[in-house]
C-alpha cells in the first residue's frame, strides 16, 4: 500500500530530473554550437569584438588612472599638518617657546620646530640650487613650526579652528593649511570620476548596440533557417536562444579584449610613471586591473552582450514569419 | 480531421485566394488536393497550418477551431502536423539526421529517444544509411524523402505536403507517392496538394478538385 502512494511521486521526479537534464543538455548544446558558428566566420568576429574591446577599454583605463591617483593621494589626505611660519623677529628660542606652548593645547598631537637653518639646508639639497644660494647675504627663510592636529581635531572646522587661533598669536606671520590643495585635487578627481561614469555608460550603451546590429544581420542572413524552425514548431525563444549566446561570446570576447587592452597599456606606462615618481621622491607604483575588476568587467562586457543580442534577436525573430 | 467551412482568403495584396471553400476530411484518410496554379491549394495548406488565417469563415483540425488560437499557442498546434514543402526547407549546413532530429529538439524530447526515433524515421524513407550526409550531397528525390522523415518523427496524426513531387521525375514521383500511401496505411491523415493529375490516376484516393478559389467537386471513395 504504502509503496503504490509512493511510486508516483517518484517517476514524476525522474521524469522531471530528465526532462531539467533535457533542457540543460540543450543549453550546453546551443552555447557550444554559437561558438561554433561565430568562429566559423573568424574575421567578422574578431572586429565585432575588437570594437566591443576598445569601447570597453576606453572607460576601464581611465577609471585604471583615476584609482591610482586616489591611492596616491590617500596618504596627503590623513596629513592635515598646518604650518606655522614665524616672523623675523622671532628667533629659535621663542620658535621653541611657542611650541612648548602649543604642545599644550589639547588639540595639538604633535609640533615639530624647523629651525631656519635647517630650512635652508634641506631647500640647498632639495632644490638643487645648491652654491648658487651661498650668494645670498643671510637666510631669507623663518624659523616654521609644523603643527600636528589631533584625530579628532583634524576636521575642517577643527583645523580652522586652530588654524585661527594660532594665527592670533604673537610673532606667527602666516599659518598654512597644508591640505587645501589635497581637497582641491580631490574635487577635481571626484569630477573626472563622474566623467568616467558618464563615457562607461555611453559606451556600453554603444557595446549593447554593436552587438544587437551583428545580431541583427546574422538573424537576416540566418531567416530560411528561423522559418524553418517555426514551421516545425519553435517557439521565438527557441529560435532566439542560439542569438542570445552568440551575444554572450561577443561580449565575453570583447571583455578579454578589453582587459588585455587595459593590461597592456598598464604595463607601456607603468616604467615611465615610477621613473617619474622617483623623481619626485615618491615610490608611486602603477597598479593594474586585478583580478575583482578583472571579473567584474567580463561580467559586465557578457551582460552588455546579451542584453544588445536580447533586444535584437526579440525585435526581428519575431518580424521571421514563414509565408 | 480537417473541416474548412465557408472558407474565404483574401491576400494583403487584394488577391481572393479562395472564395467560400467548404469540405471536410475524416481521420485516417488520404486526400489529394488538386487543381491548376493558384487554384488555392497551397492557401488550404497554408490555413491548416496556420501560416495564414483567413479572411472569413472557419477552418477547424482536429476538433479544434483555429480561430481560437493564439499565436503564442501557434508553435505547439504546429508540432502536431507534420509538414513537407515542395523545396524540401532542410537546412544545408548541417547533417540529414540533424534535420531529422530537429522537431524532435524543439520539442525538448530526450537525447536517447530522439536517435531512436530518428533512426526510425529514416530508415522508414530508405535513408538510413545518409544519416550523416549533408543535404547538398543528396539528390533531390532523397532531399525530398529527408523532408518526409522530418515530417513524420513526431509521429503526427496529420501530415500535410505541398507538391512533394513537383520537382521530381515521375518514376520518383511515384515512389514519393507509395511512401505518402505507406504511412496513411497505418492510420497517418495525408493531404497532399498537386497539380498532377496523371500521377495520382494512379492512385485510389479521396480527391478536392479546385478551381479559382472554389471547390468543384470534393467526392469521397465511396462516391468516386
Amino acid at each position: 500500500m504504502m509503496d503504490g502512494w509512493s511510486a508516483p511521486p517518484r517517476t514524476w521526479s525522474r521524469k522531471l530530473a530528465r526532462a531539467v537534464q533535457t533542457w540543460l543538455a540543450r543549453h550546453a548544446q546551443t552555447l557550444v554550437g554559437s561558438l561554433g558558428r561565430i568562429v566559423r566566420h573568424p574575421l567578422a568576429t574578431l572586429m565585432t569584438m575588437a570594437v566591443i574591446a576598445i569601447a570597453l577599454a576606453l572607460p576601464l583605463f581611465l577609471d585604471v588612472l583615476l584609482q591610482n591617483a586616489r591611492v596616491a593621494t590617500a596618504d596627503w589626505n590623513q596629513a592635515f599638518d598646518l604650518s606655522v611660519y614665524l616672523d623675523k623677529k622671532a628667533g629659535s628660542e621663542r620658535a621653541q617657546g611657542l611650541a612648548k606652548q602649543l604642545r599644550a593645547r589639547e588639540d595639538v598631537a604633535a609640533v615639530r620646530v624647523i629651525t631656519a637653518e635647517q630650512a635652508f639646508k634641506d631647500f640647498r639639497t632639495a632644490s638643487g640650487f645648491g652654491k648658487a644660494l651661498d650668494a645670498l647675504a643671510d637666510n631669507p627663510l623663518p624659523n616654521t613650526l609644523v603643527v600636528t592636529p589631533t584625530l579628532a581635531a583634524s576636521t575642517a572646522e577643527g583645523t580652522e579652528s586652530l588654524k585661527s587661533s594660532i594665527g592670533a598669536m604673537s610673532n606667527v606671520e602666516v599659518v598654512q593649511l597644508d591640505t587645501e590643495w589635497v581637497q582641491r585635487l580631490n574635487a577635481m578627481l571626484d569630477v573626472l570620476r563622474r566623467v568616467v561614469w558618464l563615457t562607461g555608460a555611453l559606451l556600453g550603451l554603444g557595446v549593447a548596440l554593436v552587438v544587437g546590429n551583428t545580431i541583427r544581420l546574422d538573424i537576416l542572413n540566418r531567416r530560411a533557417e528561423i522559418e524553418v524552425m517555426k514551421l516545425v514548431g519553435a517557439t521565438d525563444s527557441f529560435a532566439r536562444r542560439p542569438f542570445l549566446y552568440s551575444g554572450i561570446w561577443y561580449g565575453l570576447g570583447g571583455g578579454v579584449g578589453a582587459v588585455l587592452l587595459v593590461a597592456v597599456a598598464v604595463a607601456v606606462l607603468a616604467g615611465p610613471i615610477e621613473r617619474l615618481a622617483v623623481l619626485y621622491g615618491s615610490r608611486f607604483h602603477l597598479e593594474g586591473l586585478g583580478w575583482v575588476t578583472g571579473a567584474r568587467v567580463l561580467g559586465v562586457a557578457i551582460a552588455l552582450g546579451w542584453f544588445g543580442s536580447w533586444v535584437a534577436a526579440t525585435r526581428h525573430i519575431r518580424a521571421v514569419e514563414p509565408t | 480531421m480537417i473541416r474548412f467551412d465557408q472558407v474565404y482568403k483574401r491576400y494583403a495584396n487584394g488577391r481572393e485566394a479562395l472564395a467560400g471553400v467548404s469540405f471536410a476530411i475524416e481521420a485516417g484518410e488520404l486526400a489529394f488536393l488538386t487543381g491548376h496554379s493558384g487554384a488555392g491549394k497551397s492557401s488550404i495548406l497554408k490555413l491548416i497550418a496556420l501560416i495564414e488565417r483567413p479572411t472569413r469563415g472557419q477552418v477547424v483540425i482536429n476538433q479544434q477551431n483555429t480561430a481560437s488560437i493564439k499565436p503564442r499557442g501557434i508553435p505547439q498546434f504546429r508540432r502536431l502536423i507534420g509538414v513537407v514543402f515542395q523545396d524540401h526547407k532542410l537546412l544545408h549546413d548541417r547533417p540529414v539526421a540533424d534535420n531529422v532530429a530537429l522537431p524532435l529538439i524543439i520539442a525538448g524530447t530526450p537525447q536517447r529517444e530522439i536517435d531512436k526515433r530518428v533512426r526510425a524515421a529514416l530508415d522508414q524513407v530508405g535513408l538510413l544509411s545518409k544519416e550523416k550526409c549533408r543535404p547538398l550531397e543528396l539528390s533531390t528525390g532523397e532531399q525530398q524523402r529527408v523532408g518526409i522523415a522530418r515530417a513524420v518523427v513526431t509521429k503526427p496524426k496529420l501530415l500535410i505536403a505541398d507538391e512533394p513531387t513537383g520537382n521530381l521525375d515521375p518514376d520518383l514521383a511515384v515512389e514519393i507517392m507509395q511512401l505518402f500511401k505507406r504511412f496513411n496505411d497505418v492510420g497517418v491523415t495525408v493531404v497532399i496538394a498537386t497539380h498532377d493529375v496523371h500521377l495520382i490516376d494512379r492512385f485510389a484516393a479521396r480527391r478536392i478538385v479546385l478551381d479559382d478559389g472554389r471547390v468543384v467537386s470534393a467526392a469521397s471513395d465511396l462516391v468516386a
